[in-house]
């Protein structure tokens, strides 16, 4: 049984997503029988071609995939350097999780809110210091350059990338390199960033793939705050899918194609960075600088994390004073009156779709423990150690939902789903999700499981417990505390789900999500506000029991209670 | 021959109009089963509404309602397409949708619709379409009756007193000349938004000498030619727009907000209530005041269809039935639920009738209900999309 479980994992995560790419790339190429198109042309590519802005559209997705990647990488890597070992460190870690439980679109909003010329900033200084009575005319959200989509985007990224190198670091026993750099007289610095990031990127190298996948494909993100004349190629081509004029479907299939072409190509283009970097790094190296501008280094990776975290959580606040706002209007730096009235209003629709994204969320998150569990029991049973940060190893196919765009596949796989004849359920909607859920949810878990001392069981065996006893009465109590924050990262990600959820549940399985999202498409900042709310305190929840309950369960036993 | 007649004279007696007993077969049918209406959810009002009518049916007709929201009602189109594409002809999983002119058109034309039932139903007749064609015609096409009427929508302009006085912008030249001593006060939505596509409709019908053309398909006639003063008028217009014309909001929705903000002193609506609806819902100021232009904007009338693989038409028929009635329609016109207006003719209902539709006439920020009693027809369908492509095809990624 358990040998069957990494093969279950890579046909539920493989299959899905072959099958939609490819009920995808046949309209692209005009075969859509439904619609009339019997015969294979090269029309919708014409079509799409002509599209005015197209270039740009494609431009702004690939750039926004790059840079927004590589700053994120740069500021968690310089503050990981600046702060090891210090007690900034577990401070940093307590933020991760309620950063990383901000739904990416409420971030958004949040940061929308903030810097647009009528936003919160603006207010508390207007118009005492700037003289203004009236919102400046200036572009800032939603430029044409993008900016303002990579700076949302940067925001999100940061804590995703930082839980990923906090997952991966211990196994690198980064304070015994450091100390040894530092007794050859390297600041502790440049001593991290010279002996520990060359060691530490493979390992994070597949999550970083995930985040360019992300950025030059998100959609929720780039229709807040992204460029609009034209949109990013991703928001065109959800644009397409919904018009009203039906031809425009095969136009849709085949930008959706090309998303795939662009992602591919924002990855090539980083794998050469790649190795333009390290052959850079390598005379770096070797050059044997101590380290002069060492300061300024971790100035710099200290005030940036700082900033981003400020930002969100100031992003936040201001959405939070929204949901309880009178009568509030620029320049004024607090809302007139206060009111519950938003939230009232509120309140009895939010029962059905909370039970139902718990129901969900956790259906989804306890599959995938299992089947990540089984996968990761029977790799220790047979001895066989996946190959890491290898590009061609089996674990790269845990990140293809990662690296595929949602938008390239999600449509055909409600063709395959149909003409599969499962019609519209929960059901459905847990097995969409679990393709989200269950590279997340592995990826949190592995590195612990594998790093479980391998003695504890092997004494439990000896003491005459058999290999399934060990398994549960040893390993699993011991591993309490990773497997619930990989449950919690489950949830958090299940809870987030928009596109899934919409198309595989035939929009009758009404999530906070799907909620939010329908009810912001009316542009009431004080509803979206009161949404928002509720959909960053779910994965809150969860992330709350994942640290309170070892501690709760361990309190006499301290080396139990799990990080942080 | 006695018998024959006598069969004849029973049949007479036992068999009811042909009308009554099927409508009284539908609702039979109806009883017990489940509705899924997939309609657009972005006003929470719109919401409530829907709300009370999952009550109503469920106490009066024994009918589940859901009400699926969506953002975006291509969406619901995209699925009945992809049900069709996957030979799902009799199990679909959307039984009624919220719609007009465009997403009809497309429906209608890919024979994504259930059968006529709009003449089936019971209320239909107090619209009186005889004498208000236009709930019989969505965006110049007919309706044949693939779908029913359900509310009515007019563009209506609404400004903050405050800054802009009593004199508003009444015409499309007035506007041009108000933005350009108002630089960066007013702004409309992009195409291929559909209020965006309305502003542009509604110029071009100002600005052309003869709008006879616009109401054919626009094969028939130079759309260059037509639209040239379109053209000269947005070229002009532009730079003294809100962000110089560089940037547009994506809806109206995002127009309102920006009028929330004070970033435009000017904007439009499709929903004549909406404005006083924001002032109530604090997120207006109290100085907003709604106005037509002379000479009267478009209006249209938005609807409910049934998909082609409904598998609960019946249902899906009673909840478009009450949709129409009285009740329901006042409650909807009801500035303090929706501030929708009625489809139903008011004038030709009995008195007792008429009154539930009696309005609230002293909110400030309300528009008087005779302003509306000028309402140019929608053009046909194929102008907008030939708009919007030109529009693109000008203004995007310059």
């Amino acid at each position: 049984m358990l040998r069957l479980a990494p093969w279950l994992i890579v046909i539920l995560l493989v299959g899905p997503i072959l099958a939609g790419l490819t009920m995808a790339v046949l309209p692209a190429f005009g075969y859509l029988p439904a619609l009339g198109g019997h015969a294979f042309s090269l029309e919708p590519w014409r079509l799409l071609l002509a599209q005015p802005g197209l270039a740009r559209s494609v431009g702004v997705s690939f750039a926004s995939g790059l840079i927004t990647t590589a700053i994120s990488l740069a500021v968690v890597l310089l503050f990981l350097a600046g702060v090891s070992g210090s007690r900034l460190d577990r401070w940093i870690r307590r933020l991760v999780a309620p950063l990383l439980s901000i739904p990416h679109a409420a971030a958004a909003f949040g940061l929308a809110f903030l810097i647009a010329p009528s936003g919160l900033l603006s207010r508390l200084v207007s118009p005492g210091l700037t003289g203004w009575e009236r919102p400046p005319d200036v572009l800032i959200v939603q430029d044409p350059w993008g900016l303002s989509l990579m700076a949302g985007l940067i925001i999100k990224e940061i804590p995703f990338l930082l839980l990923m190198c906090l997952a991966a670091l211990p196994q690198l026993d980064p304070e015994r390199r450091v100390a040894m750099a530092r007794s050859l007289g390297y600041r502790p610095t440049t001593a991290w960033l010279k002996v520990v990031t060359p060691s530490l990127y493979p390992l994070i190298r597949l999550p970083v793939f995930a985040v360019i996948a992300y950025a030059t494909s998100v959609v929720d993100v780039a229709l807040i705050l992204g460029p609009t004349l034209p949109p990013t190629l991703a928001v065109s081509i959800l644009v397409w899918f919904n018009d009203p004029d039906l031809s425009r479907r095969f136009m849709a299939s085949a930008g959706a194609v090309l998303q795939l072409g662009v992602t591919a190509a924002a990855l090539i283009a980083w794998w050469c960075l790649e190795r333009l970097v390290a052959r850079l790094g390598r005379h770096w190296l070797a050059r044997g600088g101590r380290g002069s501008g060492d300061l300024p280094l971790r100035l710099a990776g200290k005030g940036l994390i700082g900033l981003a975290t400020f930002t969100a959580f100031a992003g936040i606040a201001g959405l939070a004073l929204y949901s309880i706002a009178g009568f509030w209007r620029f320049p004024d730096a607090l809302p007139q009156g206060l009111t519950a009235a938003h939230w009232l209003r509120a309140l009895p629709a939010l029962a059905g779709p909370v039970a139902t994204t718990a129901l969900i969320a956790i259906g989804a998150t306890l599959i995938a423990l299992a089947l990540t569990l089984a996968a990761l029991e029977n790799e220790q049973r047979t001895g066989r150690q996946p190959a890491q940060g290898r590009l061609l190893s089996a674990l790269t196919l845990l990140y293809l939902p990662l690296i595929v765009p949602q938008i390239a596949f999600l449509f055909g796989l409600v063709v395959v789903m149909e003409s599969l004849g499962t019609r519209p359920t929960h059901a459905l909607v847990i097995f969409g999700h679990l393709l989200f859920v269950l590279p997340y949810v592995f990826l949190s878990l592995a590195e612990s499981y594998r790093r479980f001392d391998p003695r504890w069981s092997q004494l439990a065996v000896s003491l005459g417990a058999s290999r399934n006893g060990a398994f549960w009465r040893v390993r699993l109590p011991l591993l309490l505390a990773p497997l619930l924050t990989a449950a919690a990262v489950g949830l958090a990600v299940s809870i987030g789900q928009y596109l899934p959820t919409l198309l595989l549940g035939a929009g009758r399985v009404p999530t906070v999500t799907t909620e939010a999202v329908s009810l912001a498409a009316g542009g009431n900042r004080r509803v979206i506000g009161v949404w928002a709310m509720v959909q960053a305190s779910l994965p809150l929840v969860g992330f709350v029991i994942a640290v309170g309950l070892p501690r709760l369960l361990w309190r006499n036993r301290r080396d139990m209670r799990g990080s942080p | 021959m006695r018998l024959l007649v006598t069969a004849i004279a029973l049949s007479l007696i036992l068999v009811p109009p042909a009308a009554a007993d099927s409508w009284s077969q539908v609702l039979d049918e109806a009883r017990g089963q489940s509705v899924y209406w997939h309609a657009w959810a972005g006003d929470t009002r719109v919401n409530d509404y829907l709300e009370w009518v999952k009550r109503q049916v469920r106490d009066e007709h024994d009918i589940e309602l859901v009400h699926v929201k969506i953002d975006d009602t291509g969406a619901a189109v995209s699925r009945v397409l992809a049900e069709r594409s996957a030979g799902n002809h009799d199990d679909g999983s959307i039984d009624l949708i919220w719609l007009n002119g465009e997403n009809f058109a497309a429906m209608k034309e890919n024979d994504l619709l259930f059968d006529p039932f709009a003449e089936r139903l019971p209320n239909f007749a107090l619209t009186f379409p005889e004498h208000n064609p236009e709930v019989v015609t969505d965006f110049t096409l007919p309706t044949e009756g693939y779908e029913s009427p359900w509310g009515k929508a007019q563009i209506t302009f609404y400004y903050d007193a405050s800054e802009v006085g009593d004199e508003p912008p009444r015409s499309m030249t007035q506007l041009l000349t108000w933005a350009e001593a108002n630089p960066g006060r007013f702004t409309y939505p992009r195409l291929p938004d559909f209020l965006g596509s309305t502003f542009l409709k509604q110029a071009l019908i100002a600005l052309v000498d003869d709008s006879d053309a616009l109401y054919e398909p626009v094969a028939q006639s130079d759309f260059e030619d037509v639209t040239a003063p379109l053209w000269e008028y947005l070229d002009a217009l532009h730079p003294h727009l809100w962000r110089s014309g560089r940037q547009f909001p994506a809806n109206g929705p995002e127009l309102r907000r920006l009028m929330a903000d004070g970033e435009v002193a000017l904007a439009f609506t499709f929903n004549p209530a909406e404005p006083a609806a924001a002032v109530a819902d604090f997120e207006l100021p109290e100085t907003t005041r709604s106005y037509v232009l002379d000479g009267g904007t478009l209006g249209n009338v938005h609807f409910v269809a049934i998909p082609f693989n409904s598998p609960r038409r019946a249902a899906a028929m009673v909840v478009a039935d009450f949709l129409l009635s009285p009740e329901a329609q006042a409650r909807k016109q009801d500035i303090s639920v929706w501030g929708d207006p009625t489809v139903l003719d008011v004038t030709r209902l009995d008195a007792e009738t008429r009154a539930l539709f009696e309005q609230e006439r002293d909110n400030p920020a309300l528009l008087a209900p005779e302003a509306l009693t000028e309402t140019l027809p929608e053009p046909h369908p194929s102008w907008m999309t030939a708009l919007q492509d030109a529009w693109q095809a000008r203004y995007v990624g310059r």
